[in-house]
């Protein structure tokens, strides 16, 4: 009887092994390595953020986050990784992540004297300097993914200093070429009072020289509209918005800046005139958003989602992007000492490719990355900027943002 | 009277003359936006039948016979397989997460899929649908091109950038060769020696000895008045003799045609807007190109290289098979 026992288990282990075998055949698909082979070129990339308060997001259907930036430097770091296991490279992302009330810059500090060079930062502009500006960051490669300032690409600039985010002269002039296609030239500028907003404004009238287009006028927007919660509050914002914008002169859009996100929103069907809504809401220029799928953006989204159980946002796009163009220099070069990165990226052989349909290069003169951009509404893409007819003799994506004539960048400091 | 049907037969005796195959090829066009395939006869270039797909349907393959159609239903993980006389679909196959583009070998035995979305290589038994390997390859695999000697398979992997090259016997990856940036198809030439890689992004064409593994030549493309960052390689087809290939190449809105022996690139093609993928008529006469945004067909005599014909199939049309 043992005997037979025996045999019937054996049996019965023949029969799972041979089904196991028809339905998970050969090798199971190995996940991106987690750990570098020997003999590996090993490279860390380190990710720095910090917890600043941001404002809650008027809509409701936009989620607040806690993992925005980080989730896309992770999916990057899982895709450099794939493509290192075949050239026998490895890439770690170390996540320095500070505190709301915590100074990042000291822990930046300790990572760089540990040699961790390349550096992926989610920051302010005030921190984002304070750790160029450190003396262990001479010659580091830092990406900028979170600010949009201008300064930061005009007198601002640093030699290590590197911006994948698109700036507000790039938003503006996306969104001022659509409408210049459109002849839609008279803008009503509505703007609010935080920093961002005062910059956007500053990018708008730029714009507005540049294309041809007239400000019909300007207005502040100093109150506080209401809060995402304010139950039944939209009595007052109703009331509220054709005040604000009653009485200007003939216009064809509101160009809208509300970088703080306290008002924008609200314009939209409020306005006293039926008029479009564009700028930081309504129209918006973005390097990402959820409703882009050209260029194979769909298989981008859909990783993502994967990943992180959420819709990609700008800035986690922007840190994925930051991360994969140090491992696409690294696995182009095998080399990833800053200073070789550093010299690689700006020559003309570096382009990484981001769903946009053209590989991505770096501006010389202010270390801009330069970018299509997306134009959309609230639920679909409506254009991509550079529009058709405006043109360049070096890069189509230089009619946005700063171009080398109008630099005021000195990157010998 | 009488001359009149003379002179009538005379000219249905010339146009019947015409140098139009007098055995039509069936054309089939996979719509990508549509979740169809359009299936068109090349003699009176009217559509046959508009075959209900799984979603997103994208590249397409025969089995040798050409008596079963595969098409790559990426948004359903599926393989359709269409009988390409009732032009029903019979059957569908496991393909693993998102395939995309796929090659029967030549024996017929085999399927390899891109599995886009996941980074491997499915392989299949055609008959059965078993799942035989899973193959790890780059970020985003597409192109793949079974060797004309069944010993090796290529794969290309966009994000990577790389082309893969895979034991068919032991389903390991044998080499990658770094290409330009994003890497779309992989064909080899007639005559089997060489290997053939477009570079989308990087706006070339990659020419690699399966043997060296080397790329012995890369191909670039310059055209007066279009954008350099507008032209974007992608499906490539050699002519029957071997001597030509056509390289599609997208947002340029034009074919290249390329002289195969010098690597000189002869001329090239306007077409419809943003021509991704090719296939030669089965006489090798005639070229037709998949339009992705005009949502047409394009048919380009390949003697005089003058685009002929406009044929209209469904939205964002992708990839393009012709069956004998």
């Amino acid at each position: 009887m043992p005997g037979i026992m025996k045999l019937g288990s054996a049996a019965a282990l023949l029969v799972f092994v041979g089904w196991t075998a028809a339905v998970r055949p050969a090798a199971a698909i190995p996940e991106a390595p987690t750990e570098a082979s020997p003999g590996a070129l090993v490279t860390k990339i380190l990710y720095v953020g910090k917890r600043y308060p941001e404002p809650l997001p008027l809509s409701l259907l936009d989620k607040p986050l806690t993992d925005e930036g980080v989730q896309g430097a992770r999916l990057a770091i899982k895709e450099n990784n794939m493509t290192g296991r075949l050239v026998e490279q490895h890439f770690d992302l170390v996540e320095v992540i500070a505190k709301a009330t915590e100074d990042v810059v000291p822990k930046v500090k300790a990572e760089l004297a540990a040699g961790n060079r390349l550096i992926v930062a989610d920051l302010e502009p005030s921190d984002l300097l304070a750790v160029a500006d450190l003396p262990e960051a001479k010659g580091a490669v830092i990406f900028n993914v979170r600010s949009s300032s201008d300064e930061l690409r005009q007198q601002d600039c640093r030699i290590n200093l590197f911006h994948i985010m698109p700036n507000w002269a790039m938003r503006a002039d996306a969104i001022a070429q659509y409408l210049s296609w459109k002849k839609w030239r008279r803008w009503f500028v509505v703007y609010g009072t935080t920093p961002g907003d005062k910059e956007y404004l500053a990018a708008i009238r730029r714009a507005a020289q540049k294309f041809g287009a007239k400000i019909v006028e300007e207005r502040s927007y100093e109150f506080d509209a209401g809060s995402r919660r304010t139950d039944s509050g939209h009595q007052q914002i109703q009331s509220q918005m054709p005040l604000l914008t009653q009485g200007a002169p003939d216009y064809d859009v509101i160009f809208v800046s509300d970088a703080g996100e306290a008002f924008g929103d609200y314009l939209l069907f409020r306005t006293y005139e039926p008029r479009p809504v564009v700028g930081s809401q309504g129209l918006q220029a973005v390097a990402w958003h959820r409703s882009f799928e050209q260029y194979a953006g769909t298989q981008l989204q859909n990783r993502f989602e994967k990943q992180a159980k959420r819709f990609m946002t700008e800035r986690d796009y922007t840190s994925w992007l930051g991360v994969r163009a140090l491992g696409e220099a690294v696995t182009r070069t095998a080399k990833n000492a800053p200073e070789e990165i550093n010299s690689y990226i700006l020559s003309k052989d570096f382009e990484v490719a981001g769903f946009k349909g053209v590989g991505l290069t770096f501006r010389s003169w202010d270390h801009q990355m330069r970018q299509p951009i997306l134009l959309t509404g609230p639920r679909t893409l409506v254009s991509i900027s550079p529009q058709e007819g405006f043109l360049h003799q070096k890069f189509l994506t230089d009619t946005m943002g700063f171009d080398e004539p109008e630099t005021t960048c000195r990157l010998n400091k | 009277m009488m001359r009149f049907t003379a002179a009538a037969a005379v000219a249905v005796a010339v146009v019947s003359a015409d140098a139009r195959p007098s055995r039509a090829d069936t054309i089939f066009v996979s719509n990508e936006k549509d979740n169809t395939v359009t299936v068109i006869d090349s003699n009176t270039l009217k559509v046959v039948k508009t075959i209900e797909t799984g979603a997103r349907p994208r590249g397409m393959a025969f089995s040798p016979d050409f008596k079963e159609l595969f098409i790559c239903a990426g948004d359903d993980n599926r393989l359709d397989v269409v009988d390409t006389e009732t032009l029903e679909i019979t059957r569908t196959l496991e393909s693993g997460p998102d395939p995309e583009l796929l090659d029967v070998d030549p024996t017929g035995q085999r399927i390899y899929i891109a599995n886009e979305d996941e980074g491997y290589v499915t392989v299949l038994e055609r008959e059965s649908g078993k799942v035989l390997a899973e193959i790890p390859v780059g970020v985003e695999p597409e192109g793949m091109a079974v060797s004309p000697d069944n010993k090796f398979t290529v794969a290309t992997s966009e994000q990577t950038s790389m082309a893969h090259f895979i034991d068919n016997e032991t389903f390991k990856v044998t080499a990658n060769v770094l290409v330009d940036t994003r890497p779309r198809v992989a064909e080899f030439t007639r005559d089997g020696k060489l290997v053939w890689v477009s570079a989308e992004i990087g706006g070339t064409v990659a020419v690699i000895d399966p043997v060296t593994r080397k790329i012995v030549k890369k191909l670039a493309f310059e055209i007066a008045g279009v954008r350099k960052e507008l032209i974007q390689p992608v499906g490539v087809r050699f002519t029957k003799d071997g001597k030509t290939a056509f390289v599609a190449l997208g947002p340029a809105n034009r074919v290249a045609v390329v002289d195969v022996p010098t690597y000189a690139v002869k001329s090239y093609i306007l077409v419809g807007q943003r021509p991704w993928h090719m296939a030669l008529s089965a006489d090798g006469t005639k070229l037709y190109v998949a339009n992705g945004l005009t949502n047409d067909m394009t048919i380009v005599d390949v003697a005089t290289l003058k685009p002929e014909k406009t044929v209209a199939v469904g939205r964002l049309p992708w990839g393009i098979v012709v069956k004998p």
